[in-house]
């Protein structure tokens, strides 16, 4: 791999990319105060002490934006895994399948598809106990749904391929025909894929949380930090829009990366010359 | 005429058929828990005759079959139920939350699409020159940033330094048209950002694609000025794939207001329907699920319909 074939979009993406992950990696090294910890006055304004601030409660909010990207980089990546692993497998297995297992699991999404994703969220949302572990399921099984359509795709592309005729006719199983021949074939497309999807979920849980639903208080998130210093803007203090922009700089970074290998990946579609 | 009929008729009856697929599925949404509703509702201090009474008042005993089909039985007629919280009827609630929404969603229209469509076709006029590459650029900054970061941002612009609107949109019955206008100017803003560089992506992107007709070279050949040429042969052709794709954002519109009514205050179906999952009120939430989720079909449907029409060749058959 060649680093200078790399576009400055997709570095820009990269480095702003990694410093999110390495804040949420080490959060407690390097946050400067503790998450709920009370440091200072209400809405102090940036200064030397509280790089960005204080918040609501007079919590540094330079700490809590720290360990608000561990909540909301884990639980997004988290729900990604779970949609990832759900939708990709029942969608090659659709496609491998075919006949009315194709038919019964493509026309459930489709109806799944027809309400809007935030709508039908809030309505499960409703009945659910509110914990992490019901929100990680209930975003990865909605959004399960975008990635069984696009490897469903992918895979009825591959499954009339010669070397799958090939493994059929060795008598490989099904597990083989999709595991072996299947996925490291539309593997690339999954990749890009895997970023927005990531990001989906990202803006997903945050607005979830924005709107009181998703990650509860006391936990810092940054979807739930712009809830509680919303009512700071009327008095133009700026603090809810710091959570709020890092979601923004966030999503356009993957969106950078994932721009880049998606150009990437089709360039290598007319031969696979070099690396 | 025939066979453009028999389509719309064919669509309409799927989407009537998926309306009530969906409703199921509302219904089915609400009921996956282990226990029941009512325990949900009360948590786990209830006692067994809390839980026996409430049981009773949501018609708990009875089978899920039948609840659902009461259910639906009411909507057919008008009625939605009524609210666990405070007992009222929940069609009086939605009627004037649901007319507020509306407005707000066609405001954000009536500001979004000419400017969508106008953008559209001035990224084709200069493609691949710089406002075909801002216009990019806009598009990626688009779908990354948060509505409520918009909002939030425009509230602290134009509502609290610049003191040009109202910082919270406040609608009562009997306020002037101007008034209300002025009220939902910030939300319909935010909404406005939101599916803009959406819509003229694929503004652009339906125009380009008619660009490769071999009419368009005769135009050229002609002599005519390339503004003309979009206006006049390529947007006409290209105007069923630019309706699907204002009906698609219009959709997008109506569900994308949960959360800009919940930033700016503003009394509609998505403030009601997100108060209401807070409260564990399962009737609200499913009635409001169920007309978002109607909407939405509609609109789909609607775009559908209108591709259907706007080909020629359906409309009139060999």
């Amino acid at each position: 791999m060649n680093f200078r074939t790399i576009p400055v979009s997709a570095w820009l993406g990269i480095i702003s990319a990694s410093l999110f992950a390495f804040a949420a990696l080490f959060a407690p090294l390097i946050a400067p105060y503790g998450m709920s910890e009370i440091v200072g006055d209400v809405w102090e304004p940036m200064s030397a002490e509280h790089l960005l601030g204080t918040d609501n409660l007079g919590r540094d909010l330079l700490s809590r934006m720290i360990f608000g990207a561990r909540t909301t980089l884990a639980i997004a990546a988290l729900a990604t895994i779970v949609s990832f692993t759900l939708g990709a497998f029942l969608g090659m297995a659709a496609a491998v399948i075919g006949g009315w297992a194709d038919q019964v699991l493509s026309r459930g999404v489709d109806l799944l598809m027809s309400i809007p994703t935030l709508i039908f969220a809030l309505v499960v949302l409703s009945v659910m106990p509110a914990n992490i572990a019901t929100l990680i399921l209930v975003m990865g099984i909605l959004d399960a749904t975008r990635v069984f359509r696009l490897s469903r795709a992918v895979a009825v592309d591959v499954n009339v391929m010669d070397f799958v005729e090939a493994a059929k006719l060795r008598g490989e199983g099904r597990i083989w025909i999709i595991t072996r021949e299947i996925l490291p074939n539309a593997l690339s497309t999954l990749v890009a894929e895997l970023g927005l999807r990531f990001i989906f979920m990202v803006l997903f849980l945050s607005a979830l949380s924005f709107l009181g639903l998703g990650i509860q208080p006391p936990e810092a998130d940054w979807g739930g930090m712009v809830k509680e210093n919303k009512d700071g803007i009327i008095f133009g203090i700026p603090a809810a829009l710091i959570p709020a922009g890092a979601i923004a700089v966030l999503a356009i970074s993957v969106n950078l990366i994932a721009d880049w290998i998606l150009n990437r990946t089709t360039d290598l579609k007319g031969g696979r010359g070099g690396n | 005429m025939g066979l453009a009929l028999t389509l719309i008729a064919q669509r309409i009856s799927l989407g009537i058929l998926m309306l009530f697929a969906v409703s199921a599925l509302i219904f089915v949404g609400t009921q996956i828990l282990p226990g029941d509703v009512a325990e949900s509702i009360l948590g786990q201090s209830a006692t067994p005759e809390n839980l026996a009474n409430l049981r009773k008042e949501l018609g708990l005993n009875e089978p899920a079959l039948t609840r659902y089909f009461n259910w639906l039985g009411g909507i057919m007629v008008g009625d939605l139920g009524t609210a666990l919280t405070s007992g009222a009827s929940i069609s009086e609630a939605i009627t004037s939350r649901l007319g507020n929404t509306l407005f707000l969603a066609a405001v954000a229209a009536m500001i979004s699409v000419p400017i969508a469509i106008l953008l559209g076709l001035f990224a084709v006029r200069y493609k691949d020159r710089w406002p075909d590459k801002l216009i990019s650029a806009s598009t990626l900054a688009s779908i990354s940033l948060p509505e409520f970061f918009i909002g939030y941002l425009l509230i602290l612009v134009f509502g609290v330094k610049l003191g040009w609107f109202p910082t919270v949109a406040t609608v009562y019955d009997g306020m002037s048209f101007g008034d209300r206008l002025n009220a939902v100017m910030l939300p319909a803003l935010t909404l406005t950002l939101v599916v803009l560089a959406h819509m003229m992506r694929m503004t652009r992107a339906a125009i380009l694609n008619v660009m490769q007709s071999a009419y368009i070279e005769t135009a050229e050949l002609k002599g005519l000025s390339s503004f003309k040429i979009i206006w006049k042969h390529a947007l006409p052709n290209a105007i069923s794939p630019v309706i699907n794709v204002v009906m698609l954002n219009m959709a997008y519109l109506i569900v994308g207001v949960v959360v800009v009514e919940v930033i700016f205050v503003y009394p509609g179906m998505g403030q009601y329907l997100v108060d209401h999952v807070s409260k564990r009120d399962v009737p609200v939430v499913q009635a409001c699920g169920l007309i978002f989720a109607a909407i939405y079909i509609g609109l789909n449907l609607v775009a559908d319909i209108i591709s259907v029409l706007s080909n020629p060749r359906l409309r009139h058959p060999k």
